[in-house]
């Protein structure tokens, strides 16, 4: 089946702390088809996101379509609290980069 | 009853400037209100365990005199929360002194000016343990233990609305607050005020971060926000942003696990049934928000404590066998490390840039794919004689590391620097949790002082 990158779908793809403990990700599409096609694909997921980052499922704390935003959003727990010793990305906001690459189904 | 205006020209005021043109058109547009939040938590833990700012005084004195003389010559109050980026007790002062300072500089006349303070002792914690209260872990945190606490070096309180609302009712124009959520600093007063308190909630929580909530994506522009009985409409100020459906809906997602859900001392603002919708050009206008008071008054702790001294070292690789080896090069020098100090009482962590880096274990490209890699070594011992040795040995131990087909046997790594750096002493988050309190000015006391001639 054919395919696009996550990349050229979505408008926003971002990560960031949300608190000390956790990262969240948000992925944002400029418009409803593009929303709705990355939705119903089911790329993204609990457990693609917890395979693509190597992670336990269980460290995803939240994973929503927030329809009012054409968003899917979704939280992990860090390895370390921002900023520890060790913490390599304080703001949490450079870890989406492998997002970029989901390949989408379409057609 | 009469809609009131807020106008918000900065998210963490002091860590950028405030683009002026779009803050004097929001401030001739006659607000009712000149508010911003100068705090975050994504800092990290640095400046809350040193009990310093991580933003210039120039320019947290810059946002400050502006907004001072723009409240002043519209006679409207101005408030400001999370004083110089933790909001402590120091950070208070400090932002006191310069409102004092910009009143009589400019000769501004006489103006109350209220202030509160977050800062909370080991010993009030200590006491509220042994009277049996539990204080808290948040995101999967476990409650605080007397050990955690004894690491810690400062903590701050989250203050909801309500010293907000005191220092409002003892009659303050400016008022300069210690950690607070950033949401309560508009909510405040528009409860004060009448307003619904779900309402109050969401303006706050939408403006809090001034342009974030437009587009195009551009920080420090002023934004304004009128709150009605009915609903909040928000209104980008700068001539090229606008507020649309999804900028703002987008907006409520930003840095929170969730989309739906903003917690604050006293309550849940529930965003689950908020509508959005385009009322002009550049104003979105938003209604349904719920708020959901809370069983029990819970506040929410910060606190910090020092890991300890710190340096950090920096290696540069160019043999494509030395790359492909890199582990063990590392390994190499921490066994150096390990053989001078033993196992413990330091930390020692290598960051290999063109590798993993950024993302450590959650990369998931695990080949290296670079023909050169960057390495930065952190050393982190109790005193900076042993962080520095720590530090030195397990990089230029990476000089001599012992691989057996290297070609280059003059040196394993590249130096930019033949030594290593002091760096800012390491410290982490030790609180983040929430306290019950007995009622909501108890962690958080208000006072009253003049500023001006």
């Amino acid at each position: 089946m054919e395919t696009v990158k996550l990349s050229s779908l979505a408008k926003t793809i971002r990560s960031k702390n949300a608190g000390v403990d956790r990262i969240t990700f948000d992925i944002i599409f400029l418009d409803q088809a593009s929303y709705e096609k990355v939705k119903t694909a089911n790329v993204l997921s609990r457990r693609s996101v917890a395979t693509l980052y190597g992670i336990q499922e269980s460290r995803i704390s939240d994973f929503v379509f927030f329809d009012p935003a054409y968003a899917i959003k979704f939280t992990i727990s860090r390895n370390r609290p921002s900023g520890s010793p060790g913490d390599s990305d304080i703001f949490g906001s450079q870890q989406y980069a492998p997002l970029l690459d989901i390949e989408v189904p379409v057609g | 009853m009469k809609n009131l205006r807020f106008l918000c020209p900065n998210g963490h005021l002091g860590f950028a400037p405030i683009k002026t043109e779009s803050f004097y058109l929001g401030v001739n547009s006659k607000p009712d209100f000149i508010l911003a939040d100068s705090g975050s938590d994504d800092i990290g833990p640095g400046p809350l365990g040193s009990d310093t700012s991580t933003s210039p005084l120039d320019w947290q004195r810059h946002d400050l005199d502006h907004m001072l003389r723009a409240s002043r010559q519209l006679g409207i109050p101005m408030l400001i929360g999370s004083a110089g980026d933790t909001g402590s007790n120091s950070r208070v002062d400090l932002y006191v002194k310069i409102i004092k300072e910009l009143a009589g500089k400019h000769k501004l006349p006489k103006f109350k000016l209220g202030y509160f303070y977050s800062d909370v002792t080991k010993d009030c914690l200590k006491a509220k343990m042994a009277a049996g209260q539990s204080i808290r872990g948040l995101d999967g945190r476990p409650d605080l233990t007397l050990e955690e606490l004894d690491a810690t070096d400062r903590i701050v309180a989250m203050a909801g609305v309500h010293p907000y609302i005191k220092l409002l009712d003892m009659g303050a124009d400016v008022i300069i607050g210690g950690r607070s959520s950033d949401c309560v600093i508009f909510a405040g007063p528009a409860i004060r005020a009448g307003f619904p308190e779900a309402l109050s909630y969401y303006l706050g929580k939408v403006l809090e971060c001034a342009s974030f909530c437009a587009e195009p994506y551009a920080g420090k522009e002023t934004v304004i926000g009128e709150i009605s009985m009915e609903d909040v409409k928000v209104t980008a100020m700068h001539p090229n942003q606008r507020c649309t459906v999804a900028s703002v809906a987008g907006h409520a997602m930003y840095e929170r696990s969730n989309p739906f859900d903003e917690f604050v001392a006293g309550g849940r603002l529930d965003m689950s049934n908020c509508r959005y919708e385009q009322y002009d050009d550049r104003t979105t206008r938003i209604t349904g928000p719920q708020f959901v008071p809370a069983d029990e008054f819970r506040v929410k702790l910060e606190g910090s404590g020092k890991v300890g001294e710190r340096f950090i070292g920096m290696v540069g690789i160019r043999d494509p066998y030395t790359i492909a080896h890199i582990d063990q090069v590392i390994q190499w020098a921490k066994d150096q490390v390990k053989e001078r100090f033993s196992e413990s009482g330091y930390e020692l962590y290598y960051h290999v840039y063109g590798k993993n880096g950024v993302m450590g274990d959650m990369e998931p490209l695990k080949d290296v794919r670079s023909h050169e890699l960057c390495v930065v070594v952190q050393g982190i011992a109790p005193t900076k004689e042993m962080a520095e040795e720590v530090c030195m040995t397990g990089t230029r131990q990476m000089f001599y590391a012992r691989l057996p087909q290297v070609k280059g046997t003059a040196g394993g790594v590249a130096f930019l620097l033949d030594e290593v750096l002091p760096a800012s002493p390491a410290y982490r988050w030790t609180l983040n949790h929430t306290v019950a309190a007995d009622h909501p000015l108890e962690l958080f006391p208000v006072h009253l002082t003049e500023a001006g001639i």
